[in-house]
């Protein structure tokens, strides 16, 4: 079914009676051409794009939960380019082009919102680096803005300037970069998926890896062994435990991030601001709530909640940057799990297994990248061959010497 | 959480910094270790979903470097040592 304005009306003078499901719920087949693992929405972008681009017919996307229900549903929902490193600027500007023809491409509405995404600068220091981040940025086709203190103060009034130790200076603004309904996400490309004949399957634990003379033949479930010519992995902070399932360790750590909504609020912040002085970032939603966030816990974790430390290090970010978010009530935080790799950047590779492919190392910054992510992987899998934008994205490339370290970190993951 | 110290008592784990996992302690030996080694020790890591061995640095307290067994699943902490005895643990056979 096409959702369009008319059908709206149609349905509207109708009683809503003729809305079907978005998208079906197949039992799962004896085999497949390729198993994708994890419905989240990398997973579903990669079913999209290997229906829709690489006319694979046979696909399947195997769920332990429910679509939607890990970081696709978690995050808060930032969408932007500005990259300064080679490895992956052009990556991520083709994910914001992506972005920008999304909602025409499913024929779903995801609420794009090209808002503006503005990081605040604090210092001399800090402009320079954002100068040349920016023009990184323009050299790779995106755009970018350097705005002064006044400028950053017609656009929002409402942030501390003067505070005495991180005084606003500036910003790097980037237009094009936003926000994006989330769930709408993971619905959109599932429904588009779906429409091509890929199988979505929920409450399908992938359990094992069946691997043969170092060939994957398949994936044993919690509803028995489907069997796949290519399996490719995409669970975000469940990384390691998949590939742990094949023998194999990776440069990544599994650590939690939280998320912070407050009360509805009339509508004040314009677009995403960043505080780089304190690492706090927040945009308003549609419905008024102030989303946002900071620092990851720092240590390991599967535990899908934060601890109160945290919290209170974002509160105080938040104050320091705008004291009026302390007149707001908080309703409601949660964590996901991110897995944190060793230089901070993502991971699209074969595996050394054969037919096994590797999609993760996403960090806290992967919900951007999912249209990117999802073509670059069915790329991966129905070609063979990396997408020209993602060729940096390589699993050796910390054995190589070939890191993609936009923070400088080093072997850090939870200070990336 | 709280991370009973050793020699302390209970604290606030705010104090500590996290180091990673307690495997860092086997720093590969130079004179015979291959680039390979090197690569496993510095990037690899098993990043269980359960039962992790890691190293804490008391910052904002004695300083000392502690080896905390958590599960990684509850945050619930199992076991707290000094690392310095932890790692001569390890050195004995
Ligand atoms: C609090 C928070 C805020 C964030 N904010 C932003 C942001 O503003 N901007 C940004 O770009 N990024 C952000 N991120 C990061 C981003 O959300 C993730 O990098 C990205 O969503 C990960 O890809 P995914 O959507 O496919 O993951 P997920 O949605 O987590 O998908 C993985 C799926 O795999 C499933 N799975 C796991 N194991 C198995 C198994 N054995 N069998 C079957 N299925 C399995 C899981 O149930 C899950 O549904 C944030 C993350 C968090 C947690």
């Amino acid at each position: 079914m096409r959702y369009s304005g008319l059908r709206v009306i149609k349905e509207a003078l109708t009683g809503h009676k003729g809305w079907t499901p978005a998208w079906r719920d197949p039992e799962p087949q004896a085999a497949y051409d390729i198993v994708i693992i994890g419905g989240g929405g990398h997973g579903l972008a990669t079913a999209h794009y290997l229906a829709s681009v690489f006319g694979e017919r046979r696909v399947a996307v195997l769920e332990k939960g429910w679509i939607g229900g890990g970081n696709v549903g978690r995050n808060t929902t930032i969408i932007r380019s500005n990259y300064l490193l080679d490895g992956n600027e052009p990556f991520y500007e083709f994910s914001l082009k992506l972005w920008e023809g999304l909602e025409q491409d499913l024929n779903y509405n995801a609420m794009v919102s090209q808002r503006g995404v503005m990081n605040l600068i604090h210092s001399d220091a800090q402009r320079d680096a954002y100068t040349r981040r920016g023009n990184a940025m323009i050299l790779n086709g995106a755009d970018a803005e350097l705005l002064d203190a006044a400028q950053v103060r017609r656009e929002a009034p409402f942030l501390d300037f003067d505070n005495a130790r991180f005084p606003i200076k500036g910003a790097l603004m980037q237009r094009r970069g936003g926000t994006v309904r989330h769930d709408a996400v993971a619905w959109g490309y599932a429904r588009a998926a779906d429409s091509r004949d890929v199988d979505i399957i929920q409450n399908c634990e992938v359990t094992g890896l069946r691997i043969e003379d170092g060939r994957c033949l398949g994936v044993e479930t919690t509803r028995g062994f489907i069997g796949a010519k290519k399996v490719g992995s995409a669970v975000a902070g469940s990384s390691s435990r998949i590939m742990d399932m094949a023998g194999l360790r990776l440069p990544i750590e599994s650590h939690v991030l939280q998320a912070f909504v407050s009360e509805g609020l009339k509508p004040v912040i314009p677009g995403v601001i960043t505080f780089g002085a304190g690492h706090f970032y927040v945009s308003q939603s549609d419905k008024g709530g102030l989303v946002f966030g900071g620092d990851i816990d720092g240590y390991n974790s599967y535990a899908q909640r934060g601890n109160l430390p945290v919290v209170e290090d974002v509160c105080e970010g938040g104050m320091a940057l705008m004291p009026m978010i302390g007149r707001a009530r908080l309703l409601r935080m949660w964590g996901g799990i991110m897995d944190m790799s060793m230089d901070g950047s993502p991971i699209i590779d074969r595996t050394p297994v054969e037919g096994l492919y590797f999609n993760g190392g996403w960090c806290y910054g992967g919900f951007k990248a999912t249209p990117a992510s999802g073509y670059a992987f069915a790329h991966l899998l129905a070609r063979d061959a990396p997408h020209d934008t993602a060729t940096a994205y390589r699993l050796d490339r910390f054995a190589t010497g070939h890191m993609i370290d936009e923070k400088g970190m080093g072997n850090q993951p939870n200070l990336h | 959480m709280i991370i009973d110290h050793p020699l302390l008592g209970p604290r606030d784990s705010a104090e500590f910094t996290y180091i990673g996992d307690a495997s860092l302690m086997r720093r590969p030996d130079p004179a015979t270790a291959s680039a390979a080694d090197w690569h496993a020790y510095a990037y690899l890591r098993a990043n269980p979903a359960g039962t992790h061995r890691e190293l804490w640095f008391h910052e904002g307290g004695d300083r000392s470097y502690l080896v905390v067994t958590r599960n990684t699943l509850t945050h619930e902490i199992e076991g707290v040592e000094l690392a310095r005895d932890a790692a001569r643990a390890e050195r004995t056979p």
